[in-house]
């Protein structure tokens, strides 16, 4: 019993510490941990669980995130839209609320200025300059390059690949870099669904159906009975895979490689300062 | 060479009850007898798994192989939760309870999915639960149902009215302990175990007075000083040990016996600073029903660092043979083995891969896989098999006597373990680093798996299409269901794989199903996206 008292008071004594605390770290609108070194250092950790599938070990971002230690971000500004867009997730892309994945804890507070204040320190204060030429770049992406057969930017261009308007500011060079010279290597996320685990990818497929008719093309999405394909035609077919003369996906990306011989590394670089420029809208 | 021969034909105690309608009028007590006797009532389903061994086995055949196609939906019964669905109903004469996300509870009309009453905790608004604001489900016992609280609570709810009876406090919430496992009852016992492996908890059972909510015993997972097993722990490891017991136990009457696995050791990524076995982490903990006293232990994965929960359920079979018959516990493992443990002595007895596995590939002297040194996680941060979510993890398996064969959902996904230190501070996450699904061992796949618990051997395996949360149930009309990450619910032939028949329900599983029967009528029920759905024939 008495145990059972001492925990009770020792409870509300926490209870109280803790509220105050809290109210201490939501209620700024300023990261009250700016420029704690020690903060950052457990952000370091924060960082690593939370944010570094992403973003990357180091911030430097990855194929799925952007690059954190670019000193101007897209989404944010101050540390406060930074705590905002921790918080709360950004509508329309990959960037979720904190502790709404379903894996892992989730963020407090205080976790949450933790990782701003590593962000920080970790930022490289000169922006990266652009290596070649955005206007050049526009003119290879909608002409020899052939890019926007399949992508698009801003509404105008394909259909049959991943839009490209935003992802110069959401992806890193490297990524991008690699997305050209070895598309197949990560294959680019589809369709991500509210309560599944794991986005569509951009996996090729190519089936003949009952009527021999041979469609080839990528998933929208897909399940186990049934599959919705765009074929090179940008037309949508709904098919049900019990009814399919044959079913074959391939992990090979439906965009060729576009090695040096092919796209050498000078228009690469005009046509990743295009996007880098478009993604900067 | 293994001893796994000597299992011969595996076989179950279950009777076959050829009426679905054994009278009770709805709302009728459950007692203790009525549990350890569930297979006397199959209409019912009374308990996490449908019956104490664990085999979410259900005797009804009204729905079977030659009318499962027919299948359709009856009713769906919309939670308004967001994120998983963990949940596995009950159903007792009539009338189903079952739970969902924050803490929610209900109670339904098992013909229509109409509410009867419904319950949500008022939580305090720190709490940090891992891995969703999930709960796996009640248990039930005379008049209360049960329930363990995201706020670590234990409470019971008047059956009829979803009314607060009493409400007990396990543990402070504030240091990173949760409830979302579905308790068990025993006796006159309430049985649950803590979560929290995130935080560095101590991990723990308890049991409770079903009556008062008085607590009766509690099993530290982590022994304390002078304790057997302390000695498995560096210096003050132990007391940020881990060693949860988040998913539901089984229960063996003739040894008066309660099963109950237990969880990983804390920091789960970084074995520095807890050098030693780390007991009882990962490991299948056999404990006196009436005491809690630990009558013998088995440790599935020695000084942990992937993470890999021992939580699944453990699986009672019994076996018959001409050298007379084995008292089994099976249990698909997240670390990627299928092991088989005599139930008496808590020996192995096998342990087969079932699952794309890298960390192991020796055995020690009785048997149990071990690490390669190699697989330890590194600063950068290195591929091992499986990832840290496991090759299963909470999702029930099956067990089914007419074709001998446990039903697993299993994923093939490797992740990048990282590890680093990491403080301990109370209510902080300490992992000691990270682990992200492995880029270079993409596709990641998911499978529903029928392994033979005699051999090991994979009978036949469904591909599904991408990874999947779902448990499995099996049947007498030679059924087992099971659903998908793409929100399908699928029937298949217990002995090919063929599936038979699916549905689309819009939202990814993560619950497990059940079987019950009302007014003669078979149904087949499971959790998916938000809602609960109850399928029947025409």
């Amino acid at each position: 019993m008495s145990r059972h008292f001492v925990s009770t008071q020792w409870c509300a004594a926490a209870a109280v510490s803790m509220l105050l605390g809290l109210a201490a770290f939501a209620a700024d609108d300023r990261n009250p941990l700016a420029g704690d070194a020690k903060a950052a250092k457990a952000g370091e950790y924060e960082f690593r669980i939370n944010c570094a599938l992403c973003h990357g070990l180091g911030a430097r971002g990855g194929g799925r995130g952007p690059d954190l230690t670019r000193a101007v971000k897209k989404h944010t500004h101050s540390d406060a839209d930074m705590f905002q867009v921790i918080s709360n997730g950004i509508p329309g892309t990959a960037m979720p609320a904190n502790g709404t994945n379903g894996q892992g804890v989730g963020m407090t507070d205080e976790e949450i200025w933790q990782i701003i204040t590593y962000i920080r320190s970790q930022e490289v204060k000169a922006p990266a300059k652009a290596l070649g030429s955005a206007n050049r770049g526009k003119v290879l992406f909608y002409g020899d390059a052939n890019c926007s057969l399949c992508h698009m930017v801003d509404g105008k261009g394909g259909r049959l690949g991943p839009d490209l308007s935003a992802v110069g500011g959401s992806r890193t060079r490297e990524a991008m870099i690699d997305s050209v010279r070895n598309p197949s290597r990560h294959l680019a996320w589809g369709l991500t669904e509210s309560t599944k685990e794991f986005p569509q990818e951009y996996e090729s497929v190519t089936v003949v159906t009952a009527d021999g008719k041979e469609i080839k093309g990528v998933t929208l999405n897909e399940d186990s009975f049934s599959v919705q394909v765009m074929d090179t035609d940008e037309k949508i077919h709904l098919l049900e895979k019990d009814k399919l003369r044959s079913f074959q996906k391939s992990r090979q990306s439906a965009m060729p490689k576009y090695d040096a011989d092919v796209l050498g590394d000078k228009d690469l670089e005009d046509i990743l300062a295009y996007l880098t420029s478009a993604g900067a809208k | 060479m293994r001893t796994c021969g000597l299992l011969g034909k595996l076989s179950i105690g279950v009777l076959l009850v050829g009426s679905l309608t054994v009278a009770q009028p709805a709302g009728a007590q459950v007692t203790f007898e009525r549990l350890l006797n569930s297979a006397k009532e199959p209409q019912n389903w009374m308990t996490y798994s449908g019956d104490y061994t664990g085999k979410r086995f259900s005797a009804l055949d009204q729905i079977n192989l030659t009318n499962a196609r027919s299948l359709v939906a009856k009713w769906v019964y919309q939670t308004g939760a967001s994120g998983k669905l963990e949940t596995t109903p009950l159903v007792v004469d009539g009338i189903l309870y079952a739970t969902a996300q924050d803490d929610r509870a209900f109670a339904l009309d098992a013909r229509t999915g109409r509410p009867i009453w419904m319950y949500q905790r008022q939580l305090p608004g720190d709490i940090r639960p891992c891995c969703g604001r999930v709960n796996r489900g009640l248990a039930i016992l005379g008049d209360k149902v049960f329930l363990g609280t995201l706020d670590a609570h234990v409470i019971a709810l008047d059956v009829k009215t979803g009314n607060v009876v009493w409400d007990v406090t396990a543990a402070d919430y504030r240091t990173g302990h949760s409830f979302t496992v579905a308790p068990l009852v025993v006796k006159n016992l309430v049985v649950i175990g803590i979560s929290g492996g995130e935080y560095g908890v101590r991990g723990f059972i308890d049991a409770y007075d079903a009556g008062t909510g008085e607590r009766k015993w509690r099993f530290y997972t982590v022994p304390g000083p002078g304790e057997p097993g302390h000695d498995s722990w560096e210096g003050d490891s132990w007391k940020v040990g881990g060693a949860p017991a988040w998913n539901t136990g089984t229960y063996d009457a003739t040894t008066n016996q309660i099963f109950w696995p237990t969880g990983n050791p804390s920091p789960s990524n970084r074995g520095e600073g807890r050098a030693g076995d780390n007991l009882y982490s990962n490991s299948l903990l056999a404990l006196n029903a009436d005491s809690g006293k630990l009558n013998w232990y088995f440790q599935f994965t020695k000084h942990d660092e992937h993470d890999w929960d021992a939580t699944q359920v453990p699986v009672m079979i019994d076996t018959t043979s001409d050298a007379g018959g084995k008292h089994l516990i099976a249990q698909a493992n997240r670390n990627g083995f299928f092991y088989v443990i005599d139930r008496a002595s808590g020996k192995l007895v096998s342990a087969t891969a079932y699952g794309k596995t890298t960390w192991s590939d020796t055995k020690d002297a009785e048997g149990r896989p071990i690490a390669r040194p190699e697989a330890s996680p590194t600063l950068e941060g290195h591929t091992v098999c499986p990832g840290a979510l496991g090759t299963t993890n909470f999702m029930a398996p099956t067990y089914d006597s007419q074709t001998g064969l446990f039903y697993v959902t299993a994923r093939d996904q490797c992740d990048i373990f990282s590890t680093a230190p990491q403080p301990y501070e109370a209510g902080h996450a300490f992992y000691g680093s990270a682990y992200f699904p492995s880029e270079e061992a993409r596709p990641y796949l998911g499978f529903l798996k029928a392994i033979d618990p005699a051999t090991g051997q994979i009978k036949w395996k469904f591909q599904h299409t991408s990874p999947t949360w779902s448990g499995v149930l099996s049947t007498a009309g030679g059924l087992v269901f099971s659903g998908d990450a793409e929100g399908n619910f699928i029937a298949f032939d217990a002995a090919s794989g063929k599936p038979l028949w699916h549905f689309q329900m819009g939202g990814a599983v993560y619950a497990a199903p059940i079987a019950f029967a009302v007014d003669g009528k078979e149904y087949v029920a499971i959790a998916a996206g938000s809602a609960v759905y109850a399928f029947g024939l025409p």
